[in-house]
C-alpha cells in the first residue's frame, strides 16, 4: 500500500483539532466575547491589586459625581464606585460557573442515563423535570433560598438544580441519536456493561453540543445569581457585587440624578452576559459546521 | 440545422478551495453527449462524477469552480449564461435525478403542489397543471396518480418516490436528463422496474442522459457509450461494449476483474483487487493518475502524462500501454483454495434458529417482521441472506446476537437455548459477533484503532496488559492493518481500512459465528473484493462461521455455501447456494435473479414483479407472495399458506408448486451465469 497516502491523509487530519482551534480564533464573534471574559476575570483575580481605593471603605465624600478621584463616583456611603466596579467582578464569576459546573455534571449524568436507558427511568426522570420546569424559576429559587439560609453554597446548589433538567434535555436528545450508531451495539456485543457504554463510548461523541450548552447556561446563570441577589436572596453586604449595587442605590435614582451608582454595574452584568453569549456563539457556529 | 449535442465539456477544470488552497477535482475532462445519447459516467467514489454534473447545472458547491474550460448544454454556454437565462435554461431544458428521492421532494408539502409547480413554472394554467401532472405520474406507470398527489413525500416508498421524481424531471421535457446514482439505494427488484421505465421513457422521448453510477451492470444496461473516471480525469471512453468487454486502461481492467462475476466462488480463488488507495483531494500525483496502482507502470507513466490514445473509432484510453492494458497482472494471487463445506452439513449445527416469530407494535399496529424462520448454520460454513428490504434479514440477525428478543420460538448455540444479550455467559458473548454494513458507525469516532481494538482484545479476547498489546499487533496483521494505522481515528482512514478495524474487532476473541450485515455495500468494488478475500481467509483460518447478509447476488454467489431466501419475514427457500441460483428456482428467488444487471449484458429475461412489496403489518393470506407472484396457480395460494417442505437433500421450498414443475417452467427461460456489479 501507498505509504504516502496514509501519512499524507493523517498529516492532514491530525491538524483537525489545531484547525478547530484556528476557527475560533479568527471567529470575531469568539474573540471580542473572549477578550471582554478575559477582562473579567482579570478583575476578579486582581482587583485588589488594581483597585485606586479599597472597595469597602466608607468615607464622608458620599454620592459624588464621577471625577478624575473617583472614575465612576462614590455611593451613599462613600465607597468608590470604581473599585467596587472592579471587584464585583469576583462574587458573579465564583457563583454563576460553579452552579453552571454542578448543573452539567449533573445534567450530563441524567441525559446519559435517559437517553440511553429509555424505559421507566426516562420516564420519571422526565415527567419530574418537566414538573420543575413549568415552575417559575425565580420563585422556586426564592423559597429555597429562604428554606435553606443564606449562603454561597446556597446559591450554587440551588441554581445548579435548577439547571439541571435544562441540560439533561439537551444531553438526552444528543444521546438519543447517538445510541442508534452501530458502535453502541458492538459494545454491547462484547459483553460492555451500560456505564462503560454510556460514558466510555456515547459521552466523548456528545462533548460539542454540552460545551455549547454550558455556554448559554453560564450566561443564564449569571443572570439568575444577578436576580437573586438584586431581590436580597443572593449575595449579601458588603461585598463588591454588581446586582448588589444596583439594588442598594437604584431607590435614590427617584431622589436625585445618581446615575453613576446603578449605571456602571449594570453595564458590567450586561457586558459579561453578552460576552458569554459571544462565545457560545461562537463554539457553535465552529462546531456545528 | 443540426441539434447540437446535449452536453459537451470541453477541458473541463474544477477547482474545490479547501483551507485556503485550489485542489483540482476535475482534469481536463472532455466529454460530449449526442442528442438523444445515454452517456454512463463511471468511476469510485472521490473520482468527480458527482462533480461534473454538479458544473453542468452551474450548481457547484460553494468552495468550488469552474478553473478553465467549457460547458454547453444544448448548444448553450452554461457559463456564460445571466442569472435569469440560468434560471431558464434549468426550468426548461436540464434535469437533475438525484440518488435520494424522498430528499429530493419537499416534505412539507404534497406531491401534487410539486408536480403542479413544475408545470406552472412553464406557464402552463393552473387547472391544465393538475391535469398534466396525472398525465405525468400515469407516464412513470404510477397506477393511481390522484391517490399519489394527494399524498407527502414521506408516505411514499423509495421506489414510488424516485417514479415521481423522474416524472417531474421529464415533465418539461429536457435535452438532457442528468441521472445521478437514481437507483442506488432501492431494492434490486424496484432497481429494476425504475431503470425498466427509464429506458421505456427515453425511447418515447428523446431524451439524452448523463447516467452517472458506480454499477458496470446497470451502465452496460442503460447507455450507449462509457466514461470511465479517475482522480478526475477520463481515462477511458467507448461503446460500453467496447469498454466492457475490451478495456483498455488498467484502471478500467482492474474494476471489471474486482467484481465477483460469472458464477465465481470463493472455492475456485480469490478475487482480483487494486492495490493502494484511492486518490484524495489534494494527493500529488503522478504524471498518469493511476501509475501508483498499476502493475504495468513504466518510467515512462511518471515523468509523461498519457495523451487519449484511440484504438479505434470511438474508443480512446489514456494509457501509455493500452494496447498491453489487458495483460495486467493479478494484484493478488488466486490461491489459496478454500475447503468446500459439504452442501448437506454433518454433525451438530453450531447454531440453530427454531421457529423464531418477532412481532413490533408501532403506534399501536403489529408488524410481523419475522414468522416462524426456522434454520441451521453449522461450524465453518457461510450462510448467505438475501431478500429485499423489509423481508426481516436484520431483524433475524439482530435477534440471533441477542439485541432483540424474539416474540415466540428459539436460538440455540451448540444445543443450548440462548438467553438474552445481558443474560448470556461471557463465552456466549465471544462466540458471536458482528461486522456492520458502515464501519462510520460501527467504529467510535473519538477512539483510536489501538483503544478498539485493544478494548475488544481485553474484553473478548481476556487478554490484560501486556499480552492484549502483543496479540493487537498480530491481529492488525492479520486484517493487514500496519501498526501506523493504529494511532490514528477512524476518520482519518478510507472506507477500507476503516472496514478491516471492524473485522479485526469481530476477530478479537476468536468468535465462532460472525454476523456480515452488508459488509462490503458501502465500499468501492476494489476495497469489497479485498475485504471479500479477507473474509474468506479469516474463515479457513479460524473456521469461523457466517450469517452473510447482502443485497449484492453476485457477492453472496462468491461467499455463501447456502443460502436462505427471505420474504416478509419467512424463509421461502434455503439450500447450497448452487442449487439456489441453479435453480430450479422459488419463483421469489426467480425474480430477484432476474432483476440483478449484469456487466456482460446477458440477463435473464426480466420477471416483473407486481407492486410493491405488502406492508409486513397486514400480510397476504395464504401464500404472502401471492400478490405477486408470477407463477401463481390459483386460489389455493390465496387461501392456503404453503409449508416449508424438504424438496431435495439440504433443500427447502415454500410453494404450492412441486419442484420438478417449477424446473419444468423456468427451463425454458435462464441458462445464463448471473452476477451483480458494482463499481
Amino acid at each position: 500500500m501507498s505509504a504516502f497516502a496514509v501519512t499524507a491523509t493523517a498529516a492532514r487530519r491530525r491538524s483537525a483539532r489545531r484547525e478547530t482551534l484556528r476557527a475560533l480564533i479568527s471567529s470575531k464573534t469568539f474573540v471580542v466575547g473572549a477578550a471582554i471574559v478575559g477582562w473579567w476575570v482579570f478583575c476578579a483575580l486582581f482587583a485588589s491589586v488594581i483597585e485606586p481605593h479599597d472597595p469597602l471603605t466608607q468615607s464622608a465624600d458620599v454620592l459624588a459625581p464621577p471625577s478624575l478621584h473617583h472614575l465612576m463616583g462614590t455611593d451613599q456611603l462613600g465607597r468608590d464606585v470604581f473599585s467596587r466596579w472592579l471587584g464585583g467582578a469576583r462574587s458573579i464569576l465564583e457563583i454563576a460557573p460553579a452552579a453552571t459546573l454542578l448543573a452539567v455534571v449533573a445534567g450530563t449524568t441524567l441525559g446519559l442515563l435517559t437517553g440511553y436507558l429509555r424505559g421507566a427511568v426516562d420516564d420519571i426522570v422526565s415527567r419530574l423535570s418537566e414538573a420543575l420546569l413549568a415552575l417559575p424559576m425565580i420563585v422556586i429559587a426564592v423559597v429555597t433560598v429562604v428554606a435553606l439560609g443564606h449562603s454561597t453554597l446556597t446559591l450554587v446548589v440551588v441554581v445548579g438544580v435548577l439547571f439541571t433538567p435544562i441540560v439533561a434535555r439537551t444531553v438526552r436528545a444528543a444521546v438519543l441519536s447517538e445510541r442508534e450508531r452501530d458502535y453502541v451495539p458492538a459494545a454491547r456485543l462484547r459483553g460492555e456493561r451500560a456505564g462503560y457504554v454510556m460514558f466510555a463510548e456515547i459521552l466523548p461523541n456528545v462533548t460539542a453540543p454540552i460545551v455549547v450548552e454550558a455556554t448559554v447556561r453560564l450566561g443564564y446563570a449569571i443572570f439568575t445569581v444577578a436576580g437573586l441577589t438584586f431581590l436580597g436572596f443572593g449575595v449579601q453586604d458588603p461585598s463588591p457585587d454588581w446586582a448588589l449595587q444596583i439594588s442598594d442605590n437604584y431607590t435614590l435614582l427617584a431622589a436625585g440624578n445618581y446615575w453613576w451608582t446603578v449605571l456602571f454595574p449594570a453595564l458590567a452584568i450586561a457586558s459579561l452576559v453578552i460576552a458569554i453569549n459571544l462565545i457560545a456563539d461562537g463554539i457553535s457556529q465552529v462546531t456545528e459546521r | 440545422m443540426p441539434v447540437p449535442p446535449a452536453l459537451e465539456l470541453d477541458e473541463l477544470e474544477v477547482v474545490y478551495r479547501v483551507r485556503g488552497a485550489d485542489r483540482a477535482v476535475l482534469h481536463g475532462v472532455t466529454l460530449t453527449v449526442g442528442a438523444g445519447e445515454a452517456y454512463g459516467l463511471v468511476g469510485e467514489s472521490g473520482c468527480g462524477k458527482s462533480t461534473a454534473a454538479l458544473a453542468a447545472v452551474r450548481y457547484l458547491p460553494r468552495n468550488g469552480r469552474v478553473r478553465s474550460g467549457s460547458i454547453r448544454v444544448a448548444g448553450a454556454d452554461v457559463l456564460g449564461l445571466s442569472p435569469e437565462e440560468l434560471r431558464r435554461l434549468r426550468a426548461e431544458r436540464l434535469s437533475l435525478v438525484y440518488q435520494n428521492p424522498i430528499d429530493a421532494l419537499n416534505p412539507a408539502l404534497r406531491v401534487g403542489e410539486q408536480v403542479v409547480e413544475v408545470f406552472r413554472l412553464r406557464g402552463v394554467p393552473r387547472g391544465e397543471a393538475r391535469e398534466r401532472s396525472c398525465e405525468a405520474l400515469a407516464r412513470v406507470q404510477i397506477a393511481d396518480p390522484e391517490l399519489i398527489l394527494s399524498r407527502y413525500p414521506h408516505q411514499l416508498s423509495g421506489g414510488m418516490a424516485q417514479r415521481v421524481v423522474i416524472a417531474m424531471a421529464l415533465a418539461k421535457d429536457p435535452a438532457l436528463l442528468i441521472l445521478d446514482e437514481p437507483t442506488t439505494g432501492l431494492d434490486a427488484t424496484v432497481e429494476a422496474e425504475v431503470l425498466d421505465l427509464i429506458v421505456q421513457l427515453r425511447a418515447d422521448f428523446q431524451t439524452a442522459v448523463l447516467f452517472i453510477s458506480h454499477n458496470l451492470g446497470v451502465i452496460r444496461k442503460m447507455c450507449e457509450r462509457i466514461g470511465v473516471l479517475y482522480a478526475g480525469r477520463l481515462v477511458e471512453e467507448g461503446t460500453v461494449d467496447a469498454v466492457l468487454e475490451d478495456p483498455q486502461h488498467p484502471y478500467t481492467v482492474g474494476l471489471i476483474r474486482c467484481i465477483p462475476r460469472g458464477g465465481a466462488r470463493k472455492d475456485e480463488g480469490r478475487l482480483d483487487s487494486i492495490p493502494g488507495f484511492l486518490p484524495s483531494l489534494g494527493d500529488e500525483l503522478p504524471a498518469c493518475a493511476f501509475a501508483n496502482r498499476c502493475g504495468l507502470a513504466a518510467p515512462i507513466c511518471r515523468s509523461e502524462e498519457p495523451p487519449l490514445y484511440r484504438s479505434s473509432e470511438g474508443h480512446m484510453s489514456r494509457c501509455h500501454f493500452h494496447e498491453r492494458a489487458q495483460e495486467l497482472p493479478r494484484a493478488t494471487d488466486l490461491a489459496p483454495r478454500v475447503p468446500v463445506v459439504p452442501a448437506v452439513p454433518a454433525g451438530e449445527p453450531l447454531l440453530r434458529v427454531e421457529d423464531v416469530a418477532t412481532v413490533f407494535h408501532q403506534r399501536g399496529r403489529a408488524v410481523y417482521a419475522l414468522a416462524g424462520v426456522s434454520l441451521e448454520i453449522w461450524p465453518g460454513e457461510t450462510l448467505g441472506l438475501v431478500g429485499e428490504s423489509g423481508s426481516g434479514k436484520t431483524t433475524l440477525a439482530r435477534t440471533v446476537l441477542g439485541l432483540l428478543e424474539p416474540t415466540s420460538g428459539s436460538v440455540a448455540l451448540d444445543g443450548r437455548a440462548l438467553p438474552r444479550l445481558a443474560r448470556r455467559s461471557h463465552e456466549q458473548v465471544r462466540q458471536l459477533q458482528i461486522v456492520f454494513q458502515n464501519p462510520d458507525s460501527a467504529l467510535n469516532r473519538r477512539h483510536t484503532v489501538r483503544r478498539i481494538l485493544l478494548r475488544a482484545l481485553r474484553k473478548l479476547g481476556d487478554l490484560g496488559g501486556g499480552a492484549a498489546d502483543q496479540r493487537l499487533r498480530a491481529l492488525a496483521e492479520s486484517v493487514r492493518l500496519s501498526e501506523r494505522h493504529l494511532a490514528l481515528r477512524p476518520s482519518q482512514l478510507s472506507g477500507g481500512l476503516k472496514q478491516r478495524v471492524a473485522v479485526a474487532r469481530a476477530f478479537a476473541g476468536t468468535p465462532r459465528l460472525v454476523v456480515c450485515d452488508e459488509p462490503t455495500s458501502s465500499l468501492d468494488v476494489s476495497v469489497q473484493a479485498a475485504i471479500l478475500n479477507l473474509l474468506v481467509e479469516l474463515q479457513v483460518t479460524e473456521r469461523v462461521a457466517y450469517l452473510f447478509i447482502s443485497h449484492d447476488l453476485g457477492v453472496v454467489r462468491y461467499i455463501a455455501d447456502r443460502i436462505a431466501v427471505l420474504y416478509l419475514g419467512r424463509v421461502m427457500e434455503l439450500g447450497a447456494a448452487e442449487a439456489v441460483f441453479d435453480g430450479p428456482h422459488h419463483p421469489y428467488s426467480e425474480a430477484l435473479l432476474s432483476a440483478v444487471s449484469t456487466i456482460d449484458g446477458s440477463g435473464r429475461e426480466r420477471i416483473k414483479l407486481e407492486g410493491e412489496p405488502p406492508s409486513a403489518s397486514e400480510p397476504p393470506s395464504g401464500c404472502v407472495f401471492h400478490t405477486r407472484c408470477h407463477r401463481k396457480i390459483g386460489e389455493i395460494c390465496e387461501r392456503q399458506e404453503p409449508p416449508l417442505l424438504t424438496v431435495a437433500d439440504g433443500r427447502q421450498m415454500r410453494c404450492h408448486i412441486p419442484l420438478e414443475e417449477l424446473g419444468r417452467l423456468q427451463r425454458i427461460v435462464d441458462s445464463a451465469p448471473v452476477e451483480e456489479t458494482a463499481v
